[in-house]
């Protein structure tokens, strides 16, 4: 991306365009080429997620508008465009109308640090990691702004609900994000992906790719903890003074989020463009990128389609007590165990570049050091399973005594 | 692992066929009960069965059908015996379908059919007149009014081939 702008900005500084001027044309093309990535790929992701959703339910889904209803998301966003726009006159006006907007923004943003081929990206960042993680949180704010700017009640309720979950969550969210920064010893995606050119981080490190899956399920607010919506109990929560496309922008923000989160787990974990051939060309190994976020993002739809939502205490306890103290057990155990090799010369020093034979001894310890806190976490899951369930065999009791009590 | 039986049962229904119907093009098979909209049926040489009784009107909880009886001749006879409906509607919005009327009417001339895609844009066009509802006469019987010998059809219930 950066070879685009600065080739573009010497056209037109030699065209004898103004070098201001031409700076910042080319910097909006640029931008306007990596966010229009993702904005594409979202209107094909609401059909792709509709379509998946109801084959798992045994339905056809949208088949009407256009080609196999290709079509159905431009209908439906017309029709939401064509929706009053209403602002309630209680609500505060700027912040209500700003939060949708920053809802989608936090999410368009990641896609800045997402280096889709070794030469394609929008910028490098070196904190690029870390602008991940502080712009995802941005999506937590506009849902509590939504929420507090709503002037409801219910919506502020709503938004306590979710920004209580989405805060819990980022905590083992950034510890297993950790994990790879670590490993590649860097917090830039280029050199992250990089370092997987030896060995991919899911292998050396699985449970870090688990807690990482769950907790960004979480993030999007999904099934099995979209108590964001929570549509069939709870009805919508913080966006329940949205409407129209104001109301459209969080679910877009909500889909696009599922699938940047696929690329960024293919990114961090999957190794990112690598794969056979990729060096040949630039679209191979976006091609690459894709159908690995591709294969994640169906997953997600899968699982969001199969478990039931849970209760907030229940997502609660299972974020404080298992994921938080799994993934700093997993990060400080991965990050001692590399550095014991690396002294014992037994793992390579420098990640980037280190070829599949250096990093075999370092990857079957750091498996085995995964697999045995996997196994204890089940046992604990396991544990706090049966005890739940011996309480819930226990409770129609005591209710039918106190039921009993009452009658007489 | 009863979580890897619930991945396995959605990841089965992905794979089989869709249930859904497509609706305007593909029309599901009714029962042959099923209630829909109303038929006034005609004996075979082609006279109406309803002889305008409003015993149709009386059982219905709805009050959708209006019927007006008028005398029948022998030279403009409608239906057998004295009297025939003038005028007989149904307000399909008023209509329940719970078929009142098919059990209330003593010659069956009024019974529910399996038409089921009635759509307005307007209130009026929701009431069905005598001439939408009733059906059309047998292969070479003649339509109403027919001119018959007198004396022939005087008995305004027919006889019952088999009485219960």
């Amino acid at each position: 991306m950066d070879e685009i702008c600065t080739g573009l900005c010497r056209l037109m500084v030699d065209s004898g365009a103004d070098a201001g001027l031409a700076q910042f044309v080319s910097l909006l093309v640029g931008v306007l080429l990596v966010s229009g990535v993702p904005l594409l790929t979202v209107i094909l992701l609401i059909w792709i997620e509709r379509k998946v959703a109801a084959r798992i339910q045994d339905r056809i889904g949208p088949n009407r508008v256009g080609p196999i209803g290709l079509m159905q998301t431009f209908a439906d966003l017309l029709k939401l465009l064509g929706k009053e726009d209403i602002t309630p006159t209680a609500a505060d006006r700027l912040l209500y109308n700003v939060a949708p907007l920053v809802s989608f923004a936090s999410v368009v943003l990641i896609w800045a640090v997402v280096p889709f081929t070794p030469f394609h990206y929008g910028v490098d960042l070196e904190i690029g990691a870390l602008f991940f993680v502080a712009v995802a949180s941005f999506g937590t704010l506009a849902i509590m702004v939504a929420g507090w700017a709503s002037n409801n009640k219910y919506a502020l309720l709503g938004a306590f609900r979710v920004v209580s979950l989405l805060v819990s969550y980022e905590v083992p969210l950034v510890f297993a994000l950790l994990v790879p920064v670590l490993l590649a010893g860097s917090m830039s995606m280029l050199d992250i992906v990089n370092a997987q050119s030896g060995m991919w981080f899911v292998v050396l490190s699985p449970l870090a790719f688990i807690i990482f899956y769950i907790s960004s399920q979480a993030e999007t607010g999904r099934a099995p903890f979209d108590l964001i919506e929570a549509e069939s109990e709870l009805v919508a929560g913080f966006n329940i003074e949205y409407s129209g496309m104001k109301f459209g922008m969080f679910f877009a923000a909500e889909f696009l989020h599922v699938f940047t989160n696929g690329i960024l787990m293919a990114l961090l974990f999957f190794g990112g463009w690598m794969g056979p051939l990729y060096y040949e060309s630039p679209l191979i190994a976006f091609a690459w990128l894709g159908a690995k976020g591709g294969i994640i993002y169906l997953t997600t739809l899968w699982l969001r389609n199969t478990v039931p939502r849970l209760r907030i205490d229940q997502i609660m306890a299972f974020n404080w007590k298992c994921l938080v103290p799994l993934s700093i057990a997993n990060i400080v155990l991965v990050s001692l165990a590399l550095k014991v090799l690396q002294e014992l010369d037994m793992a390579p020093r420098q990640l980037i570049g280190a070829s599949f034979a250096d990093m075999l001894p370092a990857t079957i310890l750091l498996l085995l050091i995964n697999g045995a806190l996997t196994l204890y976490l089940l046992g604990i899951l396991r544990r706090r399973g049966k005890d739940a369930r011996r309480e819930a065999q226990a409770a129609p009791v005591q209710f039918a005594r106190a039921t009993a009590a009452t009658a007489d | 692992m009863n979580v890897i039986k619930g991945f396995q049962t959605t990841a089965k229904h992905l794979m089989e066929d869709a249930v859904t119907i497509q609706y305007p093009e593909q029309v599901q098979k009714f029962h042959q009960r099923y209630k829909g909209r109303h038929h006034l049926r005609r004996y075979e040489n082609g006279l109406e069965k309803c002889i305008g009784c409003s015993l149709c009107a009386a059982a219905c909880p709805a009050d959708a059908i209006w019927v007006e009886a008028a005398e029948n001749t022998d030279e403009e006879r409608y239906s057998p015996g004295e009297r025939f409906a003038k005028t007989y509607e149904i307000n399909m919005l008023r209509c329940i379908f719970c078929g009142y009327c098919e059990d209330a009417c003593p010659t069956e001339a009024i019974q529910l059919g399996h038409e089921h895609q009635m759509s307005y844009t307007d209130r009026r066009d929701a009431i069905y007149t005598k001439d939408m509802l009733i059906d059309a006469p047998a292969e070479g019987a003649a339509s109403t009014p027919q001119q018959v010998e007198p004396g022939a059809y005087n008995r305004s219930i027919p006889d019952m081939e088999d009485p219960s």
